[in-house]
């Protein structure tokens, strides 16, 4: 029998605020244990919650990033449970009402099939977008356990997919498109290393073909995307074992083991919490304006998957170049500020994703701090476009740039760089090189017409580069071959 | 001139003016709260804690100021010595709420309130019982001890804010603030023969109030007079941006609205309030109070709540189902009591088992079983529904009456232990304070009277309430100022006093 895989994801994300959700300790990462806290963070007797109103603004730009709808009424409940990191042992959350609900995302994936246009993407639904906040951390010593309270309060928002996933590469595919998208919209900064994006993953496997899902199995402790990607191709595999096995799965949720890359049970369906939820009475109903709502709809960004396109569409770059410049942001608006109008923007594209990086990387300089500008690619493409200077002069040209700051003309001008077109000076030094060489030339005489490329890299030698290659082998070529030179005639 | 040994019986009023003039000073006024704890508080037993030496260093403060020329005018409180119920946080002090969960446990900062009456020149001292959490009427569920009446030391002085009404009845303080869910400052008021303030739902600040049930929580005033209870009320009302539930909209000089006479205005008679179970001398004090607002110019006509008769359901499902969440977070963990056990949810029940009293648990268990999976639609959104209905009920009464009188309490202060073994009972004690608290209005107590005409009961105080739109409390006091003016209830000291 052949089984399929149905997925969905809960992602929980922090987002990017200065100040946590309900007070005014600062979001940050790494501090010494219990120092970003307050009483209200802490859960003290008598405190009160005030929401972060730019946690609401980020819910609600997510929201407008993943296509959801924006409901005119959201409001805040209470998830009542009991665990040490939790400092109320309850959690503010969003159950009935979230800011934000039914949108989707897309992205490609290569598994998905091609369309009209040939390209391989997919849409996975989201179901919400909601805010809540964060909770302590639990540390374990060899003899106690310890709270560290700092990330208590931090805004969390839980995106939660429909089961619209199929397996492991998408499932991958999903979280790196909904990361980039969340990094681009500035969102949240995503860093898994920190702890910023965790993921639970909801999964059953069913006979291919039938309606009805399996038993969700929920996973947890998954730290890192491949961590998802692992145990999700374990657990579909040990789900459809079982299933050939005759056995019934049951609803449950699973503790994903990293080390040993297995699942393994936590709690079954009838240990799972009651979480009582009722609406928080401590915070009014949050009912947007459209003031409020245009504010926030002026900072939706260009998502990633538009770039591309745009990019391959008015660039008429290839996609990976377009991949490149939509992956590094600020390399793409650099590119796109030498690039706007200019009628080979591949050649600049070349320069701003091989050349500048790898200048910049080696010479530890970031792009911010370039001497450079923009126009100053666009000028040196235009040189070389317009044979003033060849592509190989160009090369010291960006490198004087780089150290310099100096605009390309000004540095051909100053070094004497310019490319040699005038004939009577080429004429000059073809004679010399064929004087200086004369096995080669009679090669070429004897029709061992390879000779000329060696009797050309000497004419360039000479001139330092600065001949114009075409026109020196056109000249030796000529002068080889005994043809006398007739000067244009004039009209009389 | 009275001598330093009456200072205490001051109200407020009386003994900024004896400060401004330097009569006294602020240290005298704290030394007569002092004096007078310490001999009553021994039979009272009011006072749970009070750090004389931080009273003290801002009664000093005071005098420093006074003497540097600062006046009343621009800080109404400066050096008249307020007690807090022991629900209130006050940085470095201790705050209990009776409970033996918060025991050793300090407050780190001040509550709003309390931010307030220090801004407004108060010399904020002491700890004041309280029913464990505020859950309770009579202060007998103190993990403490019960607060006794200044009347009849046999009696409760009511609850929850049972030593907040008993201290200031007494004359250890010049006035209290405690809190009012569902009548925990009015009932007492009534009881000791004071005034209780309950403002409208959002006109206090609550950041610093340890939570009971969030939506139905506020502070109030306990006062000697109905101009007291406005200068107080002055000080710690108006918006608060630590308090999402506070209203963003001006404070109105409540000092003004004391004064006038009542012509035209409209006072509403409940008529679901006329049942039985009313004490006869209750009736009899609140039935002549309301001529007395009658010759005093105002209109008396019957109005309906409808629903009055679902108030205490409605109350005993949502007040315990916030409380079951808003208790969640003494656990053992952060701060307070800690029963070491082998994991955390073995400490934690420990914790919470020793904790806590047995009403605390009671509401505790209830409230999480009305917000259980199955029964949420039923008990909770349904309770919900109820409660708009109240709340609908009296804008409607509003519609056509500017205020609404009836008894604070169906009886006056009943003996310690009387009700301790009928949950029930105790619940209904709180009858016509319930419904103020759903609907979120303004309501008020004022003495009207006492018991005492049969020889069988003693000369126990009976309360008046005054119920009005929400922000109504200009109209409040006017009425009140009013009707105090006109009878000497007031005037009468406890025995204790």
């Amino acid at each position: 029998m052949d089984f399929e895989t149905v997925i969905g994801l809960e992602t929980h994300v922090q987002l990017k605020t200065r100040s946590k959700m309900w007070c005014t300790c600062p979001n940050t990462f790494g501090a010494e244990p219990n120092t970003n806290v307050c009483p209200i963070c802490l859960g003290m007797p008598g405190v009160l919650p005030v929401a972060n109103d730019e946690a609401l603004r980020l819910t609600v730009l997510t929201g407008l990033l993943l296509n959801c709808e924006i409901p005119k009424y959201a409001k805040f409940d209470r998830k009542n449970y009991f665990y040490p990191d939790s400092a109320k042992n309850y959690q503010v959350t969003q159950y009935d009402r979230p800011s934000t609900q039914n949108g989707w995302v897309e992205f490609e994936f290569e598994g998905a099939d091609p369309d009209a246009e040939g390209r391989r993407r997919t849409r996975v639904r989201i179901t919400r977008a909601h805010l809540e906040e964060d909770v302590g951390k639990n540390n374990h010593f060899e003899r106690y356990s310890g709270v560290d309270f700092n990330r208590a309060g931090v805004p969390l928002l839980e995106i939660v997919s429909e089961p619209d996933l199929t397996g492991s590469d998408m499932a991958y595919a999903y979280l790196r498109a909904l990361t980039d998208i969340l990094v681009r919209g500035g969102i949240s900064d995503c860093d898994l290393e920190k702890g910023m994006v965790r993921c639970d993953v909801n999964i059953s496997v069913r006979p291919r073909g039938q309606s009805t899902l399996g038993a969700k199995i929920e996973l947890k402790n998954l730290n890192s995307f491949s961590a998802v990607r692992r145990a999700i191709e374990f657990e579909s595999g040990r789900q459809i074992e079982a299933v050939k096995r005759g056995e019934a799965l049951r609803q449950e949720t699973r503790r994903w083991d990293d080390e040993a890359g297995i699942t393994e049970p936590m709690r079954s369906k009838e240990d799972a919490h009651d979480y009582r939820y009722f609406p928080e009475p401590d915070l009014m109903p949050f009912a947007p304006t459209e003031t409020w709502l245009d504010e926030v709809r002026a900072r939706v960004p260009e998502l990633p998957l538009a770039r591309k396109e745009r990019l391959m569409r008015d660039y008429a770059l290839p996609a990976g170049d377009a991949d490149v410049l939509t992956d590094h942001l600020p390399l793409g608006q650099f590119f796109e500020a030498a690039a706007r109008g200019f009628r080979n923007p591949k050649a600049i594209a070349n320069w701003v994703i091989n050349n500048l990086p790898a200048a910049l990387s080696a010479h530890g300089v970031r792009l911010a701090d370039l001497r450079f500008g923009p126009d100053a690619i666009r000028e040196l493409v235009t040189l070389v476009e317009s044979g003033r200077i060849s592509s190989k002069i160009a090369q010291d040209v960006f490198a004087e740039m780089f150290t310099s700051g100096a605009g390309p003309e000004a540095i051909v001008a100053a070094k004497g760089w310019a490319q040699v077109s005038d004939s009577s000076a080429i004429e000059g030094l073809a004679d010399e090189v064929i004087a200086a060489n004369p096995g080669p030339a009679a090669d070429f005489r004897a029709g061992r017409t390879a000779a000329l490329n060696f009797l050309k890299g000497q004419l360039m030698k000479l001139s330092k580069g600065r001949a114009n290659p075409a026109m020196a082998g056109e000249v030796l070529e000529r002068k080889l071959r005994n043809v006398v030179h007739s000067p244009p005639i004039s009209p009389s | 001139m009275a001598g330093v040994s009456m200072l205490r019986q001051l109200n407020i009023s009386g003994l900024t003016e004896r400060l401004a003039r330097r009569e006294c000073s602020a240290r005298e006024s704290l030394q007569a709260c002092f004096d007078q704890i310490a001999q009553v508080d021994g039979t009272l037993k009011a006072f749970l804690s009070y750090d004389v030496a931080n009273a003290e260093a801002q009664a000093d403060e005071a005098d420093r100021l006074l003497a540097s020329g600062v006046t009343h005018r621009e800080k109404p409180l400066l050096g008249v010595p307020i007690a807090l119920k022991d629900v209130l946080c006050h940085r470095g002090q201790p705050c209990g709420c009776a409970s033996k969960i918060l025991q050793g446990f300090v407050s780190p900062y001040d509550a709003t309130v309390v931010t307030r009456l220090k801004e407004a020149g108060a010399v904020v001292f002491g700890r004041l019982n309280m029913d464990e959490f505020a859950m309770g009427s009579s202060t007998e569920n103190s993990s403490a001890w019960t607060t006794v009446n200044p009347w009849d030391p046999t009696r409760i002085p009511g609850g929850s804010s049972g030593g907040c009404a008993a201290s200031v009845a007494a004359n250890e303080c010049f006035g209290s603030l405690g809190s009012d869910t569902g009548g925990s400052i009015r009932q007492p008021a009534a009881l000791c023969g004071i005034v209780g303030l309950k403002p409208t739902y959002g006109l206090v600040s609550r950041f610093g109030l340890v939570a009971f049930a969030s939506s139905l929580d506020q502070i109030g005033p306990f006062t000697k007079s109905v101009g007291d209870s406005a200068t107080l009320l002055q000080a710690i009302a108006g918006h608060d941006p630590r308090d999402s539930t506070s209203v963003p909209q001006p404070v109105p000089d409540y000092r003004k609205a004391l004064g006038g006479d009542l012509r035209g205005l409209r006072i509403g008679l409940v008529r679901e309030f006329n049942v039985g179970g009313v004490d006869p001398e209750v009736d009899t004090a609140v039935r002549a109070a309301v001529r007395q607002l009658e010759s005093l110019g105002a209109e008396t006509v019957e109005v309906s709540l409808p629903h009055s008769d679902y108030a205490a359901a409605t109350y005993y499902i949502i007040a315990p189902a916030e409380a079951s969440a808003n208790l969640a977070r003494f656990d053992g963990i952060r701060y307070g009591l800690r029963v070491e056990g082998r994991d955390p949810a073995e400490l934690n029940s420990r914790t919470r088992g020793a904790g806590f009293g047995p009403e605390v648990k009671r509401r505790i268990i209830l409230g999480t079983y009305v917000l259980s999976s199955g029964y949420y639609d039923a008990f909770y959104l349904r309770a919900q529904k109820v409660r708009t209905l109240i709340r609908n009920d009296f804008l409607k009464a509003f519609e056509s009456v500017d205020a609404i009188v009836s008894p604070t309490t169906p009886t006056p202060a009943f003996r310690i232990g009387e009700k301790t073994e009928d949950p029930l009972q105790m619940y209904l004690s709180d009858i016509f304070t319930i419904s103020c608290n759903l609907a979120g209005n303004c309501g008020i107590s004022i003495p009207c009277g006492f018991t005492g005409a049969r020889s069988d009961v003693p000369r126990l105080p009976i309360g008046l309430q005054i119920l009005g739109k929400p922000f109504g409390e200009e109209t409040l006091f006017r009425i009140a100022h009013a009707y105090e003016q006109s009878t000497g209830w007031h005037r009468e000291h406890a025995p204790m006093a």
